[in-house]
Order: C-alpha cells, then structure tokens, then sequence
C-alpha cells in the first residue's frame, strides 16, 4: 500500500487537517466529489470522536488496492477510555457527552465498510472503508 | 479563520470562506450574537457556500446561532449548503431543525426581505 498517511489527533485544528488530508486523498485515488465529501464527513466524525472522549489519537489513511476494485481505508485509533457497549453506541441517537452523539451510526452510513474494537479503558479502534463505484 | 461580518441595513451577513475549527465556529456564534445587539439587526444570513464538510459541531453551532438570534427577535437563514454536504449531512443524521435555509445569499435576502415587509 503505496499512501499511507497518519494525522495525530490531539486538538479541534487537527480534526480540519485529518479530514482535508483524507479528502485529498480520496480525491487522488479518483474518488469523484461526492464521495470525497463524505469520507471527509467521516473522518470529521470519527475524528471529533477521539478529541472529544479520548483527547488525543490518530487517523490513518491509506489506499486499498484489491483485485477487483480500490478503495480508501481510514483508520481512527485512540487509547482513550473505550466503549463498554459497542451495540448501543451503534444505535441512532445515542449520546453521552450531551446533545453529541458519537456519530458512529452516521459513519456507518457513510462508508461501505465499518469496523469497532473497543476495551474500557485501553482505547478504540474504528476502521472503515469505502470502495470506488 | 476569521469570518467577515458585513452589515446591510437591518441585516447581518456571514460569509464562511474556509474550513472552519471549532474555535472559529464558537467564536462566529459569539461575534454574531454580538453585532446582532450592536447594529439592532433584524435578520442573519450565513453563507456556508464554501464549506465542504459540516459535520455534528458545525451543524449544532449553527442551530444554537439561529435559537440565540431568535431570542433577539431576529431570524437566521442558512444559505449555500451544496448539494453533496447536504447528502452527507442526511446519512450523518444531522438536522438544522427550525432554522431556515434558502439555496444562496439572493434566496436569503429575499426572505429576510420579504419577512421585514410583512412585519411577521
């Protein structure tokens, strides 16, 4: 995997760096607009979520060059104070930092694939992928 | 990043012309609530053209903009959130309830305009 870029993730100016990096990205691997917008959507979530429950992390991006097609690969990583319920941080409308959700749902809808692994207290891992069309 | 406040007559415009963090977006609510007061505004118009992402922060700021404003009896419209934003902002779950959009600035100034005539 030729592109592999890693943002840290410790402050608000860095969430706007993490996704305009991605969008770059998306837009090099030939993602069309439309789909850059939504992997920066995304990033901008997953990377709000680390500054907000975790203080600091990462974002990596990296191209995925399968067989068949390619795709983009974000990873958000942290080792903030984990998930215990995976499940319900899953459901719609669910928050517990106020009326901010974690906007995993939302991320999910956004990409085509998503992955959590979570332990209390050793951090979360969330990778998503998005496939070209 | 700095967004430039232009007042025209009883209304107040926003122009965002980069990303925003979410210092500069806290700093926009405060500002325009600010100048809302000192000029007597009676109408707000936020162009977010130039935005490429709003995502949960920039969308509940921009709610609280609107609710804030409305408290000083004047109104904010939204305008410019193009067509892919907007897709994104559906699939995040992410609403702009009770505030007002419009297409661009003309649309907004329309309204703006149009709500002063009607003394509504």
């Amino acid at each position: 995997m030729g592109n592999e870029i890693h943002v840290s993730i410790n402050s608000d100016q860095d969430i706007v760096a993490a996704r305009q990096k991605g969008r770059t990205l998306a837009a090099a691997l030939g993602f069309s607009s439309g789909d850059a917008t939504l992997i920066a959507a995304a990033i901008s979530e997953l990377a709000r979520n680390i500054v907000t429950y975790a203080k600091s992390g990462e974002i990596q991006l990296n191209e995925l060059n399968g067989s068949m097609r390619q795709g983009i690969q974000v990873i958000a990583r942290d080792e903030g104070p984990g998930i215990s319920d995976i499940p319900q941080a899953l459901r719609d409308g669910f928050s517990t930092s106020g009326s901010l959700g974690l906007g995993l749902p939302g991320v999910k809808r956004l990409m085509d694939e998503f992955e959590i692994v979570s332990a209390e207290t050793l951090g979360t891992t969330v990778t998503v992928k998005k496939w070209k069309h | 990043m700095e967004v430039p406040l232009l007042k025209q007559g009883d209304f107040l415009i926003a122009t965002i012309q980069a990303a925003l963090t979410d210092a500069d977006l806290l700093h926009l609510r405060t500002a325009l609530v600010q100048q809302v007061v000192k000029f007597r505004s009676r109408g707000v118009i936020v162009d977010v053209t130039s935005l490429d992402v709003m995502d949960s922060f920039a969308s509940r700021t921009l709610r609280e903009v609107a609710q804030m404003i409305r408290l000083r009896g004047a109104e904010t419209v939204i305008v410019g959130i193009q067509p892919d934003v907007a897709f994104a902002m559906v699939q995040l779950g992410l609403k702009l309830e009770d505030v007002t959009t419009a297409l661009d600035l003309e649309e907004g100034l329309a309204h703006l305009s149009r709500r002063s005539t009607n003394g509504v």
